[in-house]
């Protein structure tokens, strides 16, 4: 005390009094900061052990803890054994013979998601007595749960089949009959609960309180008896439901469209966007079979964090409809044999499009196709001097995901060049050129043209019109030359999200029948007009992009990663 | 390396004593007990623990026992067993408790080999290798057993647990709908 108040400054040797302090996780010594955020309001919260372990790279098993959520501490199967530095009559840390200091065990186990680190703390998670707990809580977990594992949608990926696997018994000790509660509770529109299963560890009141702000489900009753319920009379039901499904450690909540439909151990997952918004989250592709049985969220700070909304989630059937377009086709005259394939039709395309004036040709490009393909279009358009546009799709958004923006890549419709501003002002022009004559030739890739204004009677007047698309619409029925293309999870490609985030997306199925990918076809018309570009494949092109572009600068298809980066001027 | 042949002796040569001495094994095995059958007019005796065809069984109450949980066909060594789960609008399962089950169960006995690892994973004893083993078919189509196929030469299995029907008596003495 006397020797720190006689020199009042900071030796060299003490450390500064930094934002970081040091714990000891098994052993290993970890900097960890004072504080992290709030996963809720933000603000600055104590460091906890289990947040310490995660940093040490040490797995802390646990079922109510979730990083994006206010901490409940109910589960128990967080307890670890710790010790704190001893500290001597005088304040100051005893020093063992050796010199480091003397470190008192806690008699007791803490929770790690609930304890907050303090300077010197050591951590134990792999002592016999934190085995002993372990088993113990999960023995108690087991008691009331049904292990219907065979019948659970859960199976393969639940919290409790992992943990009783590395922690628990393999014998039962528990001869009562279990506490039966209601199975089978249809909470909402999209939700099943099997109260049984349920282990209360409260992760989905707490999401759907504290991150939706739908304060909706709650326990009732005491002890064994205890249930998880929505309000009565209320039904589960809001916008992001189904992420319950995916923070609950156990099959009591299934979602209903993903209910009996495949065991997720056969589920092939491939990373990918979802596209229903320009918000880009990330998410995560099951099919089996090319076939695609669910969407589910992947996690990105900077995007989604670890949520997605229902309405993205659940619209993914329209890619397995049996009515997609699957073959190409070409203009026939009568008695003609059926189109001839790829190579000739789009040689006979690339013929037209070079011989047509400049001018006299009219691109409308969906705000849905990725940056690449956008580029193609643009690359075409330059070429030509065509007039080009994309198609403005608005919805209602809300404050946590949804986007009014119901298009995936609007913001690379515009920095490609491809759309106008404001997106859709040139689409009248282009039906004034088409009625006066001077547009003969138009390029639509993935729109539905005559609820635009450009009707039957205006595309009869179009020498050649040229149409992409997935599913069949009046458009593609009037198309002279009919390219099938690809849903996003059949191709790979880049979208530009709202905040200008470029992310990529890679393939989940195959393509039908004739199906290529957008960026393919383009890529090989663009060949044919514009004259060799120098790449051939997908990661080449989007280089090439990022060269050419200026708002793309500084990108590369390999520097985006998982994540996707962030383009430096805002779109 | 050159081996030399060795010379015969002349008692060899004459090759009269291998001929006679062949005879001898034919007569001796001619007076013994026959071990050849007159398939298919006659039948072998299947031994117990035989692995024959994988069958589906019911219960003693006619109860499908299978509940689609696809671990015979994850563990399925040639992906002979393929199931089509019901779905959310999938048929009802026979015992209302169990939830699930498949609304096709198909076995491709062309790829079965017959290791019985199906019958050793299923955790609802829905699946027996059985005693069939001579498996005829005219078509390839026609040795893809289905559902009801493999439920009929499956016939009753006696379970013994019954553990469905437990657990709904449990729940409803607890005044809970199972």
């Amino acid at each position: 005390m006397t020797m720190s108040t006689a020199n009042p400054t900071p030796s060299p040797s003490t450390p500064p009094p930094a934002d970081t302090l040091q714990v000891r996780v098994n052993g290993k010594a970890v900097e960890v900061p004072r504080t992290m955020p709030d996963p809720v309001s933000g603000k600055p919260v104590p460091t906890t052990m289990i947040q310490a372990c995660f940093t040490a790279g040490v797995m802390v098993p646990h079922y109510c803890y979730h990083p994006k959520l206010p901490v409940a501490g109910n589960c128990r199967m967080c307890l670890v054994e710790f010790g704190t530095p001893a500290l001597g009559p005088d304040r100051k840390p005893i020093l063992n013979p050796d010199g480091a200091p003397r470190i008192t065990k806690s008699p007791r186990p803490a929770i790690a998601c609930a304890t907050p680190v303090s300077p010197g703390m050591e951590i134990y998670t792999d002592t016999p007595a934190v085995k002993q707990m372990r088993e113990s809580v999960l023995e108690f977990l087991l008691i009331n749960h049904p292990l219907d594992c065979p019948i659970c949608d859960k199976a393969g990926e639940c919290k409790l089949q992992e943990y009783s696997e590395d922690h628990g018994e393999a014998q039962s000790r528990f001869v009562e009959p279990k506490v039966h509660k209601p199975k089978r509770v249809d909470l909402g529109p999209r939700i099943v609960l099997d109260d049984e299963r349920c282990i209360l560890c409260t992760r989905c009141i707490r999401f759907t309180r504290d991150i939706v702000g739908d304060d909706a489900l709650g326990l009732v009753n005491r002890g064994s008896y205890s249930t998880l319920t929505a309000y009565p009379g209320r039904p589960f039901d809001n916008n992001y439901t189904l992420n319950t499904v995916d923070i609950c450690p156990v099959g009591a909540l299934t979602s209903k469209d993903f209910r009996f439909q495949m065991r997720v151990w056969f589920l092939k997952e491939t990373p990918s966007l979802c596209t229903s918004c320009a918000t880009g989250c990330n998410i995560v592709i099951g099919s089996r079979e090319d076939r695609i049985y669910r969407y589910e969220p992947r996690e990105n700070e900077a995007v989604n964090a670890c949520w997605m909304c229902d309405y993205g989630r659940l619209n993914y059937a329209w890619i397995g409809r049996a009515d997609r377009l699957t073959e190409i086709r070409g203009p026939q005259a009568a008695g003609q044999a059926p189109a001839p394939g790829w190579t000739p039709i789009l040689r006979e395309i690339s013929g037209k499009l070079r011989q047509a004036a400049a001018g006299s040709v009219a691109i409308i490009a969906s705000a849905r196709q990725t940056n690449e393909e956008l580029y193609l279009l643009a690359k075409l358009a330059k070429k030509l001097g065509a007039l080009t546009d994309s198609v403005p799709r608005m919805g209602e958004g809300d404050r946590l995901l949804l986007n009014a923006d119901r298009n995936p890549n609007s913001a690379g419709a515009r920095l490609t060049g491809i759309a106008a501003t404001p997106m859709g002002a040139n689409l009248p022009k282009i039906a004034e050129g088409i009625r006066a004559g001077t547009i003969k030739t138009l390029l639509v890739v993935g729109e539905e043209v005559t609820r635009l204004g450009l009707g039957a009677d205006l595309l009869a007047r179009l020498e050649t019109l040229i149409v992409s698309d997935i599913l069949p619409n009046e458009t593609t029925r009037r198309a002279h030359y009919l390219l099938p293309g690809c849903a996003h999870a059949e191709k790979r490609g880049t979208f530009t999200n709202a905040r200008g985030r470029v992310q990529k997306f890679m393939k989940a199925v195959e393509p039908r029948g004739d199906a290529r990918p957008e960026w393919e076809f383009l890529h090989e018309l663009a060949l044919q007009v514009a004259g060799p570009d120098g790449c051939q494949s997908l990661e080449g092109l989007f280089n090439q992009m990022a060269r050419d572009l200026p708002a793309f600068a500084g990108l590369t298809w390999a520097g985006l990663g998982n994540q996707g980066a962030t383009l430096r001027s805002e779109p | 390396m050159i081996i030399e042949r060795q010379k015969m002796s002349w008692w060899e040569r004459l090759y009269l004593p291998a001929i006679i001495g062949g005879f001898k094994v034919s007569l001796r095995h001619f007076f013994r007990k026959k071990v050849t059958m007159q398939y298919p007019e006659q039948r072998w005796v299947v031994p117990p623990g035989y692995r024959g065809a994988p069958y589906l069984v019911r219960d003693q109450d006619g109860n499908t026992k299978c509940v689609s949980c696809q671990l015979c066909e994850f563990v399925c060594p040639p992906k002979a067993i393929k199931i089509t789960p019901p779905g959310p609008a999938g048929p009802p399962a026979d015992r209302p408790n169990a939830e699930k089950m498949p609304r096709e169960f198909e076995i491709n006995m062309l790829r079965c080999i017959f290791c019985g690892y199906c019958q050793e994973v299923c955790p609802e004893e829905a699946i027996f290798l059985m005693k069939d083993y001579s498996l005829i078919g005219a078509s390839r189509e026609e040795m893809i057993y289905n559902k009801e196929k493999l439920l009929a030469l499956g016939g009753v299995h006696q379970d013994k647990i019954k553990k469905w029907q437990q657990k709904a008596q449990e729940a409803r003495a607890q005044g809970q709908k199972p």
